[in-house]
C-alpha cells in the first residue's frame, strides 16, 4: 500500500491505496464520486476527464499515486451553492446530451478549452479541441452549440472561472 | 493490471540508484503508453519508478543554436512554449498534433523517444533535426539511437534526461493522421540545416522511423516542393496493414514531404 494525499473538489483526502489503483477508480470507488465515468478504459473516449492541477486529463490513464499532492476537480466540484456551472447549464439548455454517459468528460474538457482558448470559441476550434471526447449518441452537433454557449456563460461569471 | 511496488524518486541520481536495487523495474513518465500496456498485461513490471517528481528532468532552454528540452516536458508544454515556437516552430506544431489535448497534458517527450513507437511523431523530429539524446550516462546521436520498432540504443536502467535539438534554418512537419488513433499513418519531418537537408519519416517504415535518402538528395539541390516532382520512395521497406498498404504509404511519403517543404518555405 502507498499513501496518497490530495485535494479533491476543495477537500483534502488521504488514503492508503494499492499502487495500481487508477485515479478514476480512486475517485469512484474510494471517494464515491461516481460522476466521473469509465467509457473505454483504453485512453480513447474522454468520459473520465477531470482536472488535475487545473489541466484536463484522462483519469483512467493516471495512477492515484501519481496524483499525490495534487489538486483534483471533478464534475461534482463545479456547481456552486446548488447552482449549475455555466457550462453545465449550457449543456442542459442546448440539449448537449442524450444518454449522458459522455457528458461529465465533455463538460470538464469544455471548461478546460475555455480556460485555454478564451470565451469566444468558433465551431472549428470546439470540434478540434474535443477530439479526445467521444459521444455515441448526439452526433456532436448540440455539444458544439452547448460548448460555445457555455463559454459565453463563463465570461459572464468571471469569479467562477478564476476559482477553477 | 498486475500489482507492482511504486517508487517516487526526486532526483535522477536517486532514480538511477533505485533501478539498480529493485527487481524487474520500469520507469514511469507520462504513463500514456506504459499504463495502457500494463492494463493489457503486455507489461507487468514488479517495480515502477515514477520520474514525475524529478524537477531537473523538466524545462526548455535555448542556448545559442540549440534548444534543449527536458525528458519529462509534456507535449502541451512543447506545443505552447514561446522558446520552441520561436526557435523551431515545426517542433511546437508537431507536439500540437500528438493525440488529443488530454494526452498532450500527460505524455512526455522523453517517454515518446524512449518508446520509439513506429508511428510516433517525436522520433521523426529527432532524426531530421539531428538531435542528441542525452542520458544519465552519455550522449547519443539520433542516427544511432533509433534502432527499429520499439527498439533504441538505451541500455537497461539508462534514463533520458534531455533531448538537444540543433536549430535548423527551415523546417516543417506534415502528418497524415489515422483518424481513429491519431497516430501518424505517415509523418514526414523536413529540415534544412547549414550543412544539408535531412528528411525523416515516421508511420511508414516496416522498421520504424527512417531517413528518406531519395528525398534528401532531391531537396539538397533545390529546397522546394517542385524538386520532388517524380521523386518516388521504394515500397520495399514500407509497412502494410489494415490501414494502408505499402504502395499507398510509399506514395504518401512523397506527398507529405512536398507539403512539409511547402510549409517550411512559406514560413521563410
Ligand atoms: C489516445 C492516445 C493517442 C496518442 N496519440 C499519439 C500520437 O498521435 N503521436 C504520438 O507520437 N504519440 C501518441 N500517443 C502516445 C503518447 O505520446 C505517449 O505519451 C508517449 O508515447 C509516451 O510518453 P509517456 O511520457 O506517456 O511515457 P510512458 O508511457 O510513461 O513510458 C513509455 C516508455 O518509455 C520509458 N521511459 C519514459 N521516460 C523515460 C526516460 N526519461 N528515460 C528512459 N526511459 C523512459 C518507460 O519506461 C516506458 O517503457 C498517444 C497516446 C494515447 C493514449
Ligand atoms: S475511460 Fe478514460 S478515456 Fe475512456
Ligand atoms: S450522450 Fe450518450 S454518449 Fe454522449
Amino acid at each position: 500500500m502507498t499513501t496518497v494525499s490530495l485535494t479533491v473538489n476543495g477537500q483534502s483526502v488521504t488514503a492508503d491505496v494499492d499502487p495500481r489503483t487508477l485515479l478514476v477508480q480512486f475517485l469512484r470507488d474510494n471517494l464515491r464520486l461516481t460522476g466521473t465515468h469509465v467509457g473505454c478504459d483504453t485512453s480513447q473516449c474522454g468520459a473520465c476527464v477531470i482536472h488535475l492541477n487545473g489541466q484536463a486529463v484522462k483519469s483512467c490513464t493516471v495512477l492515484a499515486v501519481q496524483a499525490n499532492a495534487s489538486v483534483v476537480t471533478t464534475i461534482e466540484g463545479i456547481a456552486e451553492g446548488g447552482e449549475l456551472h455555466p457550462m453545465q447549464a449550457a449543456f442542459r439548455e442546448h440539449h448537449g446530451l442524450q444518454c449522458g454517459y459522455c457528458t461529465p468528460g465533455m463538460i470538464m474538457s469544455a471548461i478546460d478549452i475555455v480556460n485555454r482558448k478564451g470565451n469566444a470559441l468558433d465551431e472549428q476550434t470546439i470540434r478540434a479541441e474535443l477530439e479526445g471526447n467521444l459521444c455515441r449518441c448526439t452526433g456532436y452537433h448540440n455539444i458544439v452549440k452547448a460548448v460555445a454557449a457555455g463559454a459565453q456563460g463563463m465570461a459572464q461569471a468571471p469569479m467562477r472561472q478564476a476559482a477553477e | 493490471m498486475y500489482a507492482f511496488e511504486y517508487h517516487r524518486p526526486t532526483s535522477v541520481k536517486e532514480a538511477a540508484g533505485l533501478i539498480g536495487q529493485v527487481e524487474d523495474p520500469k520507469f514511469l513518465a507520462g504513463g500514456h503508453t506504459l499504463l495502457p500496456t500494463m492494463k493489457l498485461r503486455l507489461a507487468g513490471p514488479a517495480n515502477l519508478i515514477d520520474l514525475g517528481q524529478i524537477a531537473e528532468l523538466r524545462g526548455i532552454e535555448r542556448s545559442g543554436d540549440t534548444l534543449a528540452i527536458g525528458a519529462m516536458t509534456k507535449h502541451a508544454e512543447v506545443a505552447n512554449a514561446a522558446e520552441v515556437k520561436e526557435a523551431i516552430p515545426a517542433l511546437a506544431e508537431l507536439a500540437e498534433l500528438i493525440g488529443d489535448p488530454h494526452v498532450r497534458n500527460r505524455g512526455t517527450i522523453g517517454g515518446s523517444v524512449a518508446n520509439n513507437d513506429p508511428s510516433a511523431d517525436y522520433p521523426a523530429a529527432c532524426l531530421a533535426l539531428n538531435a542528441t539524446i542525452v542520458t544519465n550516462r552519455r550522449k547519443i546521436a539520433a542516427d544511432d539511437f533509433f534502432q527499429g520498432i520499439f527498439t533504441t540504443a538505451l541500455e537497461d536502467g539508462e534514463i533520458i534526461t534531455q533531448i538537444v535539438f540543433p536549430i535548423p534554418t527551415q523546417a516543417a512537419y506534415a502528418k497524415f493522421r489515422n483518424p481513429a488513433s491519431r497516430y501518424a499513418l505517415v509523418g514526414v519531418f523536413v529540415a534544412k540545416h547549414a550543412d544539408g537537408v535531412r528528411v525523416a519519416v515516421t508511420g511508414a517504415g516496416s522498421n520504424g522511423v527512417f531517413r528518406a535518402s531519395e528525398i534528401e538528395q532531391a531537396l539538397s539541390g533545390n529546397f522546394a516542393a517542385e524538386a520532388l516532382d517524380g521523386v518516388t520512395v521504394s515500397e520495399a521497406e514500407m509497412n502494410s496493414d489494415i490501414h494502408a498498404d505499402a504502395a499507398y504509404r510509399a506514395h504518401l511519403v512523397s506527398v507529405m514531404a512536398g507539403r512539409a517543404v511547402q510549409t517550411a518555405v512559406a514560413r521563410g
